[in-house]
Order: structure tokens, then sequence, then C-alpha cells
């Protein structure tokens, strides 16, 4: 068994015996947004006149994408964070594992939690509304995508954080905001011009924008462009956290 | 490389040091293969950064550290796994029973298939009834046991034990040396870092000492013990006269009042006991009683760290 194999089946099992707290309570959260929001504001907001898609099934992608970005940043973060509080990071560091397969490994187990609380979201959401898919292959790119960002950004998070409070304080004030301001309740063309540019800064919203297309084929803006930036942050979230893992800051004294 | 005519840990021109704080200052020495040696020095000698510089742990901000040969920075990989380490802290994953925790380890270091191996350090640790309990439930002497099977998992030919037996009790102590004793009769070679002196004595060939840093003292264990040939008496005595006797400790130097009638005398070799118990009577005293005493380790020890005070905590 290779290094990466390792950790990566033991980053997954890691989430997997807690699945309840891991997989069942995300999926949950959101199925709780789901039937609240679209009690609330069905007759408020109008999504898609032309398509006739209602505002519950419109929903459905972006709680699915939103809860795939929270969980992917929530596998990395803690988990690095608590193996550096605890101790046992060491277990890792003292092994030849490279430092492209310890990087690889987080990833990848932290993009299986986010996809599987995103599949699911959609799974549950079925017994409720009918939802399309229009491209399995653009769904599978953004959702990839977003896993790799986030986990990308939690590991970050968990590499700079010395107490549990940093963690917090990233996925408070950086993850929620970004996440909530890109588009999971409403349309960005729902929104005054000034918050349309706010938006377009922010690259979760591309991030939402390219899987809701995936399900309803249509994109609030080219979906080459969601592509392109999506894929330029994955890469540069990518090498920044490959440096920081490679050059052991905060790791190894 | 791995030249079998290389040491199996070198360490040249090392030094680290933490903003202001020298935690080492450029240590140099050499462990031979199959040798178990031991590391001592008081807290904030530097032991524990010298065994993470080793593991890879920390960063040098000098110096060339090889372990079989291999350079820990260069060839960390080759390094790495010629190295097993027991950390000094009792760390563990919470998420996980005893042999997962070993089957993950052996993983990491790509073995496969390693169960054999797993149950012969389980049984050699008195692990087997806790193998399939998670390690949140083990008790602290267990759970250091389990971080000696890590650090064994991948047969390291180097194994390095940072205060293995703090905390432990003495049952578990004495095993835990049988198998570890067991692994250097093997050819494992074992550098080991404890506060309990006399396991030092009693297992290391060669014992290192480092203060304030520096290593300020290597040598092997029975020469070290031999050392000046210092010699302790105790001596129990009667006084002669009722008035205008002089206190031993006042006249005589390196001499310890146990109690009124008993004094502790340090010599500088068992040649002056002669002229010492002369002096003594001369003194009005008449000897009731005397026992010489041989320096241990931990005298030693001592001896070296008060040449120089101010570097100790």
């Amino acid at each position: 068994m290779s290094g990466f194999n390792t950790l990566f089946i033991k980053e997954s099992l890691r989430f997997w015996k807690v699945g309840f707290q891991t997989i069942g309570a995300p999926v949950l959260t959101a199925l709780l947004y789901l039937l609240i929001f679209s009690h609330a504001l069905k007759n408020r907001i109008s999504v898609y006149p032309d398509m006739e898609i209602d505002y519950l099934t419109f929903l459905v992608p972006g709680l699915a994408m939103m809860s795939l970005l929270q969980n992917a940043f929530a596998n990395t973060s803690s988990s690095l964070a608590q193996s550096k509080m605890m101790g046992n990071i060491v277990f890792i560091l003292l092994t030849p594992i490279s430092h492209q397969a310890l990087f690889a490994a987080y990833i990848s187990a932290a993009c299986v939690r986010g996809l599987l609380v995103a599949a699911g979201v959609v799974i549950a959401s079925m017994f409720f509304v009918s939802v399309p898919i229009s491209n399995i292959f653009l769904i599978l790119f953004f959702g990839t995508c977003g896993g790799v960002i986030l986990a990308a950004l939690g590991l970050i998070a968990g590499i700079w954080a010395e107490k549990f409070d940093h963690i917090a304080a990233f996925q408070n004030f950086v993850i929620l905001p970004m996440t909530f301001l890109s588009g999971v309740f409403y349309s960005v063309e729902s929104l005054p011009p000034i918050w349309q540019i706010i938006s377009h800064i922010n690259p979760f919203f591309y991030l939402i924008d390219g899987f809701r297309a995936g399900f309803f084929g249509r994109p609030d803006v080219p979906i080459g462009l969601s592509i392109c930036v999506v894929s330029m942050v994955s890469v540069f979230l990518s090498l920044g956290c490959f440096s920081l893992i490679r050059s052991g800051y905060k790791l190894r004294g | 490389m791995n030249d079998t005519a290389l040491p199996a840990l070198q360490i040249e021109a090392v030094s680290k040091s933490f903003g202001a704080v020298n935690a080492l200052r450029n240590v140099s020495f050499s462990v031979p293969r199959g040798e178990f040696f031991g590391l001592l020095g008081p807290n904030g000698a530097g032991k524990t950064t010298l065994i993470n510089s080793v593991a890879g742990l920390c960063r040098l901000d000098k110096g060339v550290i090889k372990v079989m040969g291999y350079d820990v920075s260069a060839d960390y990989q080759s390094a790495r796994r010629a190295l097993g380490v027991v950390p000094q802290e009792l760390v563990f994953d919470p998420f996980f029973t005893v042999r997962e925790t070993l089957s993950f380890q052996s993983g990491y270091f790509g073995i496969k298939n390693n169960d054999d191996w797993i149950d012969e350090i389980l049984a050699g640790l008195n692990l087997v009834e806790k193998a399939e309990t998670n390690m949140r439930s083990l008790s602290g002497g267990m759970k250091r046991r389990v971080l000696v099977a890590q650090a064994l998992v991948h047969r390291p030919p180097v194994i390095i034990l940072d205060e293995p037996t703090a905390g432990v009790d003495v049952d578990l102590r004495k095993n835990l040396w049988l198998f570890i004793q067991k692994l250097n009769d093997e050819g494992h070679t074992i550098v080991l870092t404890t506060h309990y002196l006399e396991e030092a004595e009693s297992l290391c060939s060669r014992i290192g000492m480092l203060k304030d840093g520096e290593l300020v003292m290597i040598e092997l264990t029975d020469r070290l013990l031999q050392r000046d040939k210092e010699c302790l008496i105790r001596l129990r005595v009667k006084a002669l006269a009722r008035t205008g006797l002089k206190p031993l400790e006042s006249v005589l130097p390196d001499v310890l009042r146990v109690d009124s009638n008993e004094y502790l005398i340090r010599l500088s070799s068992p040649s002056e006991i002669e002229n010492t118990l002369r002096d003594v009577r001369e003194l009005q005293y008449e000897i009731d009683a005397m026992e010489t005493e041989n320096e241990d380790l931990e005298d030693v020890f001592l001896s070296i760290m008060k040449a120089n005070p101010d570097h100790c905590e």
C-alpha cells in the first residue's frame, strides 16, 4: 500500500466513522434550508421565468454545492488542525510520504466527503422535487473543482491555525460570507448592478453558476469563463497549499 | 548511499535556534551501527530538539544529519525509512483502534500485508488483548506501548526513544526494556533519552551529555563510571573530647554532615582514605563505622552538570 493510498483511506475513514456528523447532518441542514427558504420565498423570488423552474428546484444545486464547499473545507481544516493540536501529526511527518502524496491524499479525501454530501442533498431533494440534469460532466467538473478549492483552503487554514478559534474565524469570516454571497439562494441576474459586479469577483459564484448550469443548462455567465476562473483558482490554491506543505511552514519547527 | 561502514547516526556541526534561544550549538557526534546509545541532559538541554532534527520534525539552521548514510534533508525518504522514533509526548489518533493505527503506520511506509510483524510487536509489548480497542480507551501506559509499536512497524535499523518510560509502571518498564534489548541484540541501533539514569547506566554502552545545547561529554558508560575514580566514604563517629571539638565539615573539604554523628566525605581517590581517617582521629573523633560508596551515573551526571551551573535549568 503506498503512502498516498493509506493516508487517503485513513482520512476517508476518519469522516466515515462519524458519518452522522459528517454526512448525515449536512444533508439534513441543507434539506431544512430547502424547506424553510422555499416556503418563505417561493412567491417572492422569480428565477428563470422563461424555463418554468420553480424556486424550490432552483435552490437544490446551490444548496448541494454550498454543502460540498463547506464540508470539503471542514474535512481538511479540522483533520489537520486536530492532528497538529493533539500532536499526532508526527505519525505522518515521521514517514517517507512525499509532499505530493500528502497533499493529494488530504485533498482527495475532502473531495470525496464533499461530493458524498452534495450527492446526498440532491438525492434527498428528489423526494420533494424533480431536479433535471442537463450535463453530468459539468456537474462533476465544478463539483470536483469546488472540492479541490475548498479542501486546499482548508489545508491552508489548518496549517496556519494555532487553535480551533482560528479555524472557526476562517470558516465564519471567509468561507461562509463568500458562499452565501455567491448566488446559492438567488440568481445574480436578480441583483442590482453593483452587487452583480461584486458577485463576479467572488470565485465561489463561478463554482455555483457552473454547477447549476450542469442541472438546468443555463448559466448566468458564459460557461467557458466559469471553467477558466475555477480551473485557475484550483491550480493557484493547490500550488500555494503545496508550497506551504513542502516548506514545512508551521508543521516542522 | 548506504555503505555498511557508515555509522547508524552521523551528526555534524548541527545548530538550531528558536528566536533568541540557541537550542543546539555546533553539536557533532556519531553512533555506530548496533550501539545502544544514551543521550542525557537536564530539561531544556536540547535532547528533544536534536531528536526532532534527526527525525525531520525540525529544520536545521546549520549542519548535516545522516541516518544510515542518508541525509535527513536531501534524502529524507530513505532516511525516514531507516528510522523509528518514539516521541516523548503521549500522542494518539482518537478515531482508530490499536491494530488500525499500526496498519496505517505500516502503509505510510509503503508496507503491504504487515500483519505477521504487527502481531509479533503486539505480543512483544503485551498489547494483544488491546488490538481491537480504540486508542481513546487505553491507559497512559498502554498508549505508550502503542507509540513504541508504531515506531517499530517498518523494522527500522535505527530506533530513537525519547523518554519512553516516563510515567510508566515498573512492570511495563521491565517488559519494554527486555523488548528493546532484544531488538538491540538483533542488530538494531538504539538511541535513548531518559531521566532515569539507572536505565541509561544498565542499558547504554555509551553516553553523550547535552547541556544548554552543547555536547559536553561523550564516553563509554564503563569509563564514565570510573571517571576520576572519585569515592565517597560514610563515617559514623564519636567525639572523644567534651569541649573544643571542631565540626568535621569546618576543617575538612567536601564533607557533608548527614546527622549529628554521621558524615559523607568525597575524596578525589581511594588512596586518600587513610589520610582522611588519620585527620579525623587527630580532631579527637573516634571512628565507629565506615562505608565506602561507589559513584553511580547520577553522581557523574550531577558533577558534569555542576561544572557549569549557569547553563542548568
